[in-house]
């Protein structure tokens, strides 16, 4: 297939465009002699979003829902089945590895477990500069320590001399964190996909983590895909938010608008369950009831009708397509299409 | 706590790793030992008091003589039909001098053949177990397949068409002992993989071959090394085992085969106990200190025995 | 009288490097009928608390010096036998992750009933019975009763496991994180059926939890602890209108929420210590924005400021 330039709006520097991705089930050899077709776990199903310049742009949803997974098909650590990601205006879905290799320069990832994500083996220096020495970066030595020297400043991991030679057992869950945001901004990327960066932390480092990495993302200008479950922290890192049930974008637009005023029975129901610390406050009723079914069988036409208060006939058989509302937010739902 | 925390607890400086391996009992017993071979295998031609082949000591020694200090409970015996610290063989050649010469061939093919094994099980390993899919199911099968042939007739067909020499033996252990390493090695690959930092660096470009040398291979290492001396341990009781059979190196000696000439020249019916317990006390004693190395090692960096104590 | 007591309870750990003191002289009440907060973050001794109290403590552990009064009995003097008599059938606990702990080849009714007929001189049939209605209670269809622990979801299962708690009509519910490896609605949903379940069976329970927004929704009375010491006690509105401890204040900030104004999060500078060698004087002052010399040396006591409002800190709020 050719690779299809497209010319960019400047402004956006990712568009997801029907990105699935399904998992085929590795099956025993008898049962694969009966059915012909594997089963296959629809992980994600035809999620389209973008992604402006300098943008935080939340992927919500509960565990299972692909926020994940379109995290990681977006950077190409795992390959979409269908649909298309546009980087910076290249098109980059069917780019082979090494093609990309140039391209990785301008997006990274930060994980969510600080304990798994530095080789345990490396010292600090070797861990940070690691992206600069893959992509050759640097001339000399002395300028990849520069380098290295400036970023742990920047992420407070003052002083540096001192972080520099510490192998990751020697750093707490919050400092390894943000070894982790210096690794992912030392090449001053365009995106990064932080998947549930601080979901680990105690909630007294937490925000120091999240600091850190705002002021990274003011100076630089990155864009941050900010993946999580955790609604009220969304609501404080986000600019615009994509809410997510059994891998699609159900409700999607500026984050005070969907989280203040949920339009989609789903995204109202995850609102209302986000405890909140205030103890005068009076918790809303949640209406739906159960847990998120299996991805493996998904309900038929909006997948969200089994457990939605106000399902029709129409939300059994027809997949709702998402319309832009009023207020500019997408919302992919019944009550809204008019059918 | 997540394999990885546990992991990096363990990795320590060269100095904290060996002030944690002496406090093992096991560890030092195993290293004492091994030592006193090593000292042995190096200075042999320094400490054994005759050449190990010269028959011409029968000038000195009678065949099957007892070692000298039997005089201490029996002294009717004549002094001619005594021979230095362990006696002679059936043509009068000195054991004590045997002995030495022996644990060279001992620690060299335990030595050699080990590294041979884990050497290809450890890339083998890493090949099947980072690849996955296709590629490791041909290695696991061709793997296996090893496994289930009983080892030691496999071991003595190729040793017959190979032809005795030490290399052959060594050849001959390192390609049937690499398939159970390669399980081990790529059981760990499959665990590390998944972890974040690889999967860091295929997002920041790296290639495969940078993947597993710099984050994959380290963090397998010190199973590495806890089968290393286990697989020497078994590499010195094959060598043992074969050269009793009659296949080892008939230009070298070793103690396995003063174990076949002692066999071969009725030793037992003789009663010539000076010329059959010293190489079998002596391949017990290496096998052994290299058991007790293993096991301290394993100790100290596999956390799942650690926290068991 | 309250139910429960813990008086001055200091619980270690003895390791290789000397003794991890992660409960050091904590003391608080917990009222008939009432629900008790502990929260705090990880490592600093909620969890030891709650094991302490039911004498579950893990290899290493030692209570050292305390009391915990229950029912006017000191547990820690207590024989092992009588103190088996009380565990699960006077003060039941659910832990994190409970619902892990179901085993996956028996049925989940036949597990409740093995528990009730250990603990209990009762039939099989009669055992069965209150099975069911405990399904009933907990929301779940009784004949699932007939399942196995992995055709139920997470959820389902923690609801097994807060059914199997309450099999025996305890006085105590003792709940260490309970919702917390579970998604935002389902916790939701067993946090609503855990204070329904106490109102109506008017349980006293004591909930552990990293999360202040849940303490908030769901407790009476709250005990804020840092580093194996309550730094806060106070009834729950107190706490959240008014906090005085600078911890409580710093934790409090840090808490985003979805509704209200929006604000930047704000942390707190620093980790918690080291409970091997735990800081002199305040164990909270190499982080406090507010340190003076006093509270580098004197340990500040927990001290009432009214209207039974506990703040164990220097400053005179």
């Amino acid at each position: 297939m050719p690779h299809v330039v497209v010319i960019s709006m400047v402004d956006e520097v990712l568009k997801v465009i029907n990105l699935k991705k399904y998992f085929t089930l590795r099956r025993g050899l008898l049962t694969s002699l009966i059915k012909r077709e594997p089963p296959k776990v629809k992980a994600v199903d035809g999620v389209s979003f973008n992604v402006k310049r300098g943008e935080i742009f939340g992927l919500a949803g509960e565990s299972g829902c692909g926020k994940t997974t379109t995290g990681r098909c977006i950077l190409r650590l795992i390959e979409p089945t269908s649909g298309k990601i546009i980087f910076d205006g290249k098109d980059i879905t069917n780019l082979s590895q090494g093609e990309l290799k140039p391209l990785r320069k301008d997006m990274q990832i930060i994980f969510q477990d600080p304990y798994e994500s530095l080789n345990p083996r490396m010292r600090v220096r070797d861990i940070i500069a690691e992206p600069l020495r893959i992509q050759r970066i640097c001339k000399s030595r002395r300028e990849e320590e520069e380098m290295v020297m400036k970023m742990l400043e920047e992420v407070e991991l003052t002083p540096p001399e001192e972080f520099m030679n510490r192998l990751p057992h020697e750093l707490s869950g919050g400092q390894r964190q943000r070894v982790a945001v210096a690794r992912a901004f030392i090449l001053k990327p365009k995106l990064i996909v932080a998947d549930e960066p601080v979901s680990m932390l105690d909630i007294s480092i937490r925000s120091e983590v999240l600091n850190v990495m705002l002021r990274e993302r003011d100076t630089y200008g990155t864009s941050i895909i900010f993946i999580t479950h955790d609604l009220s922290l969304a609501r404080h890192i986000c600019e615009r938010i994509a809410i997510m049930y059994l891998g699609k974008i159900i409700e999607m637009g500026d984050v005070e608008t969907i989280l203040q005023e949920p339009k989609h029975p789903y995204t109202q129901a995850l609102t209302a369950a986000v405890p909140i610390p205030d103890p005068d406050h009076k918790r809303e009723i949640i209406p739906i009831k159960g847990e998120v079914p299996s991805a493996l069988n998904p309900p038929s036409g909006c997948r969200f009708h089994p457990r939605c208060p106000y399902a029709k006939d129409t939300c059994g058989k027809i997949e709702p397509e998402t319309i832009t509302l009023e207020d500019g937010r997408l919302i992919a739902c019944h009550l809204y299409t008019g059918k | 706590m997540s394999l990885q925390k546990l992991m990096e607890e363990h990795i320590k400086s060269l100095r904290e790793f060996a002030n944690t391996f002496f406090k093992n009992k096991f560890g030092v017993i195993g290293v004492a030992i091994l030592s006193v071979f090593i000292f042995m295998a190096i200075f042999a031609p320094q400490i054994s008091p005759y050449n190990p082949m010269d028959v011409k000591s029968i000038g000195v020694g009678k065949p099957f003589s007892p070692p000298a200090w039997i005089k201490i409970f029996n002294k009717d015996i004549p002094d001619d039909s005594v021979f230095g610290i362990m006696g002679t063989d059936e043509l009068g050649r000195d054991i004590f001098s045997q002995i030495i010469y022996g644990s060279r061939i001992s620690l060299i093919v335990g030595f050699a053949a080990s590294f041979t094994a884990v050497f290809i099980g450890t890339i083998i390993g890493l090949i099947a177990g980072y690849y996955g899919g296709i590629i490791d199911e041909v290695l696991m099968r061709f793997a296996d397949i090893l496994l289930i042939i009983p080892g030691l007739p496999l071991m003595i067909v190729l040793a017959a068409i190979l032809g005795p020499s030490i290399r052959n033996i060594i050849l001959v252990i390192g390609i049937t002992s690499w398939p159970s390493i390669a399980r081990i090695i790529r059981s760990q690959v499959l665990t590390v993989k998944e972890m974040k930092f690889v999967e860091f660096a295929r997002a920041a470009g790296c290639g495969d071959n940078y993947i597993i040398f710099k984050h994959i291979l380290p963090n397998v290492m010190p199973l590495v090394y806890v089968n290393a001396a286990i697989n020497i341990a078994n590499a010195i009781l094959i060598e043992a085992g074969l050269s009793f059979l009659g296949l080892g190196d008939p230009n070298n000696i070793s103690w396995g085969m003063m174990l076949f000439f002692a066999e071969q020249y009725q030793a037992l019916l003789r009663l010539a106990w000076w010329y059959i317990f010293p190489p079998g006390i002596c391949i017990l004693l290496v096998v052994l200190s290299f058991i007790f190395i293993g096991h301290a090692l394993d100790e100290i960096l596999n956390p799942r025995l650690r926290l068991r104590r | 009288m309250p139910l429960l007591q813990v008086k001055n309870l200091k619980t270690y750990y003895q390791t290789a490097r000397g003794y991890v003191k992660a409960v050091d002289g904590v003391n608080f009440q917990i009222e008939e009928g009432e629900v008790f907060g502990l929260a705090g973050e990880s490592g600093c001794g909620k969890t030891t608390v709650a094991l302490s109290i039911i004498r579950l403590l893990p290899p290493g552990g030692r209570i050292i010096d305390g009391k915990i009064i229950f029912n006017d009995k000191n547990i820690l003097t207590m024989s092992e036998e009588d103190i088996r008599k009380i565990r699960w059938k006077k003060i039941a606990i659910v832990f994190q992750g409970a619902m892990n702990a179901l085993n996956p080849v028996i049925k989940v009714g036949d597990q409740i009933v093995e528990a009730i007929t250990t603990h209990e001189n009762v039939s099989k049939e009669d055992a069965w019975k209150r099975t069911e209605k405990l399904f009933e209670m907990v929301g779940i269809d009784p004949s699932r009763a007939k399942d196995y622990p992995h055709e139920f979801s997470g959820g389902m299962k923690q609801r097994v496991m807060i059914a199997m708690a309450l099999a025996c009509n305890p006085q105590l519910l003792i709940a260490d994180e309970p919702a917390t490896a579970l998604d935002v609605i389902v916790q939701a949903q067993i946090l609503k059926l855990m204070r329904e379940l106490q109102r109506k069976m008017n349980l006293s329970m004591m909930l552990i939890t990293h999360d202040l927004s849940i303490i908030a929704e769901t407790c009476n009375k709250v005990a804020i602890m840092y580093a194996g010491k309550i730094v806060e006690y106070a009834d729950t509105k107190r706490i959240f209108r008014d906090p005085q401890h600078p911890y409580t204040r710093g934790l409090i900030n840090a808490f985003p929420s979805i509704r209200g104004p929006k604000r930047k999060l704000i942390s707190i500078p620093g980790t918690p210590p080291d409970l091997l060698n735990p800081p002199s004087g305040c164990r909270f002052h190499p982080r406090c924005p507010y340190t003076n010399d006093k509270c580098k040396k004197i340990e500040p006591e927990l001290k009432d400021i009214g209207e039974r409002h506990y703040v164990a800190c220097h400053m005179s709020w």
